[in-house]
C-alpha cells in the first residue's frame, strides 16, 4: 500500500517529475477494495507473540514500543509496532493504564452521587457522561423530566460536543505538526468554558445533569453568553478552514490514511464520526432520539472515503451542525422547571426547608440514603462526541446501583487501530491516532 | 543577593544564586499529562492562559530534557511503575509538582485500581488542588514552586 | 414471544430462549451454550453490530451466579436486541463471539479481566485493564472496593 503516498518524494535541485502528480483523486486512490483488511483482520487479532515469520529475516523486522508515555498518544495509549522499515506489519494497543475503577467505585455511590463518578470517564464530554446516566436512572425510576430540563440538557451537551470536537481538531493539529491549529482549538474552547463554568461552577467535570433534571437553573444572561458563542465560533471556524482545509501539507498527511470501510466499522463495533466518515448516515440523535432533540432541526453530516480527512470533515461540519442546535435550543427554551417535580427525586426547594421540619428530613434523606430504584436493568444510550455512549445499569431494588456499566465509545473505536495501521507507514500512526480521538478515560475507566 | 558593583558592567553575585535563578527561569516540563488534568495543563500551555510568559511552555516530550514533572491525573496500579521511570530518567535538579486530587490523594476513587497519591511513588515538591485545578490555579503551583526554589527552600543538589 | 418480523426466523430456530421486550429492545435469555449460534442468527438476521458486552455478578441474588449480557444492534431495521446468558460461578465459560463480530475481543477480554468470565474460543484472552500480574477479578461483587482509610493529621486515630 506504499503507492497511496500521494507525492512522490522530490528533493529540490533534482528532476521534476514529467507528471506531477494532483491530489484529484488521491482520496480514492486510498480507499481499498471494500473488505480487503477485514478478511485479513478476522479472527486474527494481533498478539504479542514475536515470532517472526519464516520468510522474514530479523534483522528487517522491529518491534517498538510506543507509549504509555507518549506526547502523542492521547494519554496512556502504549502500542507495540511490528515494523518492516517504515512499514507496520502490526499493531497492538495496549491500554489499562489509566484503569481507575469507576464501574467499581459506582456500586458505592448512590444514584444521586452517580453523575460525579461518571463525569471523570470521558473528560472531553463530561456532560454527555452524566446525561447517559442519568437518563439510565431515569429509565429504572420511569420518570419524565419536564421540557425545560430536557432543553437545558441538548444545550449544555450540545456546547459540550462543539468544545469536545474543537479540542480533537486542536490535538489533531498539534500531531501532525500543526501547532497553531493548537492555539486556536483551545481559545475557542475557553469560551464555551467560561460559560460552562458561570452554569455549573466548574470548567470540567461538572456533576450538572443530574437524576431528575439538571443542577441549577441556566444563570441570568445566558441568551446573551450563547448568542456570542453562537456569533464567535463560525467566524473561527473560517479561520481553521483557511488554516488546513486546503492546505498541501495536512491534504498529504491525511488524505488516504488510516482508511476504514463502513463493512470494517461496523465489525468492529465503531460508531461516531468514524463511522460517518466512511458514509454512513447514523447518528443516535436521529434513530433514537432522546432529551426531545427530535424536535430541532440539523443534518448528520457524513464523509466518503474513511480516512483522517474525512474525519476532521466530519467534525468541522458536526460543529455547525451543533451550533445550529444551540441556536434552536435558545431561541425555543421552554419556561418551567428545571427538575422533575417527583419528591421522591427531587430534594425540596432551599426556602422549604427554612419553614419545615418534614422538608429538611427529606432533603437530608435524599442526600444521604438516596431513593431507591424498582429492581430491572436498563441500557440508554446516547451520541456523544465520540460516538455511542451507554449506559447499562442493573438495579437490585436498593439506593445504590447493583452494576452500572459504560460503554465507552472510544474503548471500541480503539480496537481498531490495528485495522487502520496495517500496512501503512510508520507517521501514519500520530495522524491516525489524533483521528480517532480517543480519551483514555473513556477507554480504560 | 546579586549587587551591581559602581563602576562599569560588572554584575557580582554567587555562584548558588546564579545557578538558582537560571534553573528557575527556564524550567521545562515534562509532559506528563494523564486524565482530565493533563486537559487543562495543554489549557495552561496554549494561547488563552499563556505558560510562555513565565518561561516554561517548552513542554518536553523527553523526561531527559525536562526538570519538572507535573503528574497530571489520576496514577493508577499499572501506571505507577512507568512513572518512577520516567521520573528517574529526568535530569537532577528535578522537581514533581502534583496536580488535582487525584494524583495528590487518590480524590473520590479510593479503591483498588488507583495509587492513593503520587507521593507514594516519587517525591512531590507542590501539591496544587482541585478537581481538575484551573489553569490559574496550576500556574500559582508552579509560580509558587519557582520562589521557592529562587529562595533557596526546594533544592535538590 | 413477540412480534418482530426481523427476528422471526430467529426466534423459530431458538424456540427455548425466553424472549421479551421493553420499551426500546427485544430481549432475550438463551443457554449460555447457545450464545455462539445465537449471535450469528442475528447476524444474519441483520443484527450487524455487536454494541456492548459486559456482565453483571449477582452474588447470591441468584442461583447461577454471573449473567453475560450482549447489546446487538441493526443498522438497516433500526432496533437493538439484548441478550442474556447465565454463567454459573464453579465453570464461568461462554462461547466467545470474537469470530461472529471481531468487535468483541476488547469487551470480551475486559469481561474476563474483571469478572474471571472465560470466553471459550478467544484468540487472545488476557488481562486488559488491570496489571498482567494481578491477582483477583475486581468487579466480583466478593472483590473488595480496596478503600485505603483516610487519615486526617489531627483525628486520633493516626498512630
Amino acid at each position: 500500500m506504499a503507492d497511496r503516498r500521494l507525492l512522490e518524494t522530490w528533493v529540490s535541485g533534482t528532476e521534476e517529475p514529467d507528471a506531477m502528480p494532483t491530489d484529484e483523486g488521491a482520496q480514492e486512490m486510498g480507499v481499498q477494495e471494500s473488505g480487503y483488511r477485514f478478511r485479513e483482520q478476522l479472527g486474527a487479532v494481533v498478539t504479542d507473540d514475536y515470532l517472526y515469520e519464516e520468510e522474514v529475516s530479523e534483522d528487517e523486522r522491529m518491534i517498538i514500543n510506543m507509549g504509555p508515555q507518549h506526547p502523542s498518544t492521547h494519554g496512556v495509549l502504549r502500542l507495540q509496532l511490528e515494523l518492516e522499515g517504515e512499514m507496520i506489519k502490526r499493531c497492538r494497543p495496549v491500554i489499562g493504564y489509566l484503569h481507575t475503577g469507576m464501574e467499581k467505585t459506582a456500586e458505592t455511590l448512590t444514584y444521586m452521587q452517580g453523575p460525579t463518578n461518571v463525569t471523570r470517564m470521558d473528560y472531553l464530554a463530561p456532560l454527555h457522561n452524566e446525561l447517559v446516566y442519568s437518563l439510565a436512572t431515569e429509565q429504572l425510576l420511569e420518570v419524565e423530566v419536564p421540557p425545560r430540563a430536557a432543553a437545558i440538557r441538548v444545550l449544555m451537551t450540545e456546547l459540550n460536543r462543539v468544545s469536545s470536537h474543537l479540542v480533537a481538531l486542536a490535538t489533531n493539529g498539534m500531531d501532525i505538526g500543526a501547532i497553531s491549529m493548537m492555539m486556536y482549538g483551545f481559545r475557542e474552547r475557553e469560551l464555551i468554558l467560561a460559560f460552562f463554568e458561570k452554569t455549573t461552577g466548574l470548567r470540567m467535570n461538572h456533576n450538572y445533569i443530574r437524576p431528575g433534571g439538571v443542577a441549577a437553573d441556566l444563570p441570568p444572561g445566558w441568551r446573551k453568553d450563547v448568542k456570542q458563542i453562537l456569533k464567535t465560533i463560525p467566524k473561527r471556524l473560517v479561520q481553521y478552514d483557511d488554516l488546513l482545509k486546503e492546505n498541501p501539507i495536512w491534504l498529504a498527511r491525511t488524505q488516504g490514511v488510516g482508511v476504514i470501510t463502513a463493512e470494517e466499522c461496523r465489525a468492529y463495533s465503531i460508531t461516531g464520526p468514524i463511522l460517518r466518515a466512511t458514509g454512513v448516515d447514523w447518528d443516535l440523535r436521529k434513530v433514537f432520539p432522546y432529551s426531545g432533540i427530535g424536535q430541532y432541526e440539523f443534518d448528520v453530516p457524513v464523509g466518503a472515503h474513511g480516512d483522517v480527512y474525512d474525519r476532521y470533515r466530519v467534525r468541522v461540519e458536526e460543529i455547525i451542525q451543533s451550533l445550529r442546535i444551540i441556536e434552536q435550543v435558545a431561541d425555543m427554551m421552554p419556561s418551567g422547571d428545571f427538575r422533575v417535580s417527583d419528591r421522591k427525586v427531587t430534594p425540596p426547594p432551599r426556602a422549604r426547608i427554612d419553614e419545615s421540619m418534614e422538608a429538611l428530613i427529606h432533603h437530608f434523606k435524599i442526600f444521604t440514603e438516596g431513593f431507591r430504584a424498582p429492581p430491572g436493568e436498563t441500557y440508554a444510550a446516547i451520541e456523544s462526541p465520540r460516538g455511542e455512549l451507554g449506559c447499562y445499569l442493573v438495579s437490585d431494588g436498593g439506593g445504590k446501583p447493583w452494576r452500572c456499566h459504560i460503554r465507552a465509545p472510544s474503548f471500541y473505536n480503539l480496537q481498531a487501530l490495528p485495522v487502520m495501521l496495517a500496512e501503512s507507514m510508520v507517521a501514519d500512526t500520530i495522524a491516525t491516532i489524533a483521528s480517532l480521538d480517543p480519551v483514555m478515560g473513556d477507554v480504560d475507566r | 543577593m546579586a549587587r551591581r558593583s559602581q563602576p562599569g558592567n560588572l554584575v557580582t553575585t554567587t555562584i548558588d544564586w546564579a545557578a538558582r535563578w537560571a534553573q528557575t527561569q527556564s524550567m521545562w516540563p515534562a509532559t506528563f499529562g494523564l486524565a482530565c488534568c493533563a486537559i487543562e495543563m495543554m489549557a495552561t500551555g496554549t494561547a488563552h492562559h499563556d505558560l510562555a510568559r513565565f518561561g516554561m511552555e517548552v513542554f518536553r516530550a523527553s523526561p531527559r530534557q525536562a526538570d519538572l514533572m507535573i503528574v497530571a491525573g489520576r496514577v493508577s496500579q499499572k501506571m505507577a511503575p512507568v512513572l518512577r521511570q520516567v521520573y528517574d530518567q529526568m535530569p537532577e535538579p528535578k522537581w514533581v509538582i502534583s496536580m488535582g486530587a487525584c494524583a495528590s490523594t487518590g480524590g473520590m476513587f479510593n479503591n483498588y485500581a488507583l495509587v492513593q497519591g503520587v507521593d507514594q511513588v516519587v517525591p512531590v515538591d507542590m501539591y496544587v488542588p482541585g478537581c481538575p485545578p484551573g489553569p490559574q490555579s496550576l500556574m500559582h503551583g508552579i509560580l509558587t514552586l519557582q520562589r521557592q526554589i529562587m529562595s533557596g527552600e526546594k533544592v535538590t543538589v | 414471544m413477540p412480534e418482530n418480523p426481523v427476528l422471526e426466523p430467529v426466534m423459530e430456530r431458538f424456540p427455548d430462549a425466553r424472549w421479551g421486550v421493553s420499551d426500546r429492545e427485544t430481549l432475550v435469555d438463551v443457554d449460555r451454550y447457545q450464545l455462539a449460534d445465537l449471535a450469528t442468527a442475528c447476524r444474519d438476521a441483520g443484527f450487524e453490530m455487536c454494541v456492548d458486552i459486559t456482565a453483571v455478578d449477582f452474588y447470591r441474588k441468584r442461583r447461577t451466579r454471573f449473567q453475560v449480557v450482549v447489546n446487538l444492534l441493526s443498522h438497516q431495521h433500526r432496533q437493538r436486541l439484548r441478550i442474556t446468558t447465565g454463567v454459573p460461578a464453579n465453570d464461568p465459560v461462554v462461547p466467545s463471539l470474537s469470530s461472529v463480530y471481531p468487535g468483541a475481543g476488547f469487551p470480551e477480554r475486559e469481561v474476563y479481566d474483571l469478572f474471571g468470565i472465560t470466553f471459550e474460543g478467544h484468540p487472545d484472552l488476557t488481562r486488559i485493564l488491570m496489571p498482567d500480574d494481578w491477582e483477583g477479578h475486581p468487579l466480583r461483587k466478593d472483590y473488595s472496593v480496596g478503600s485505603v482509610p483516610v487519615r486526617f493529621k489531627d483525628s486520633p486515630q493516626v498512630v
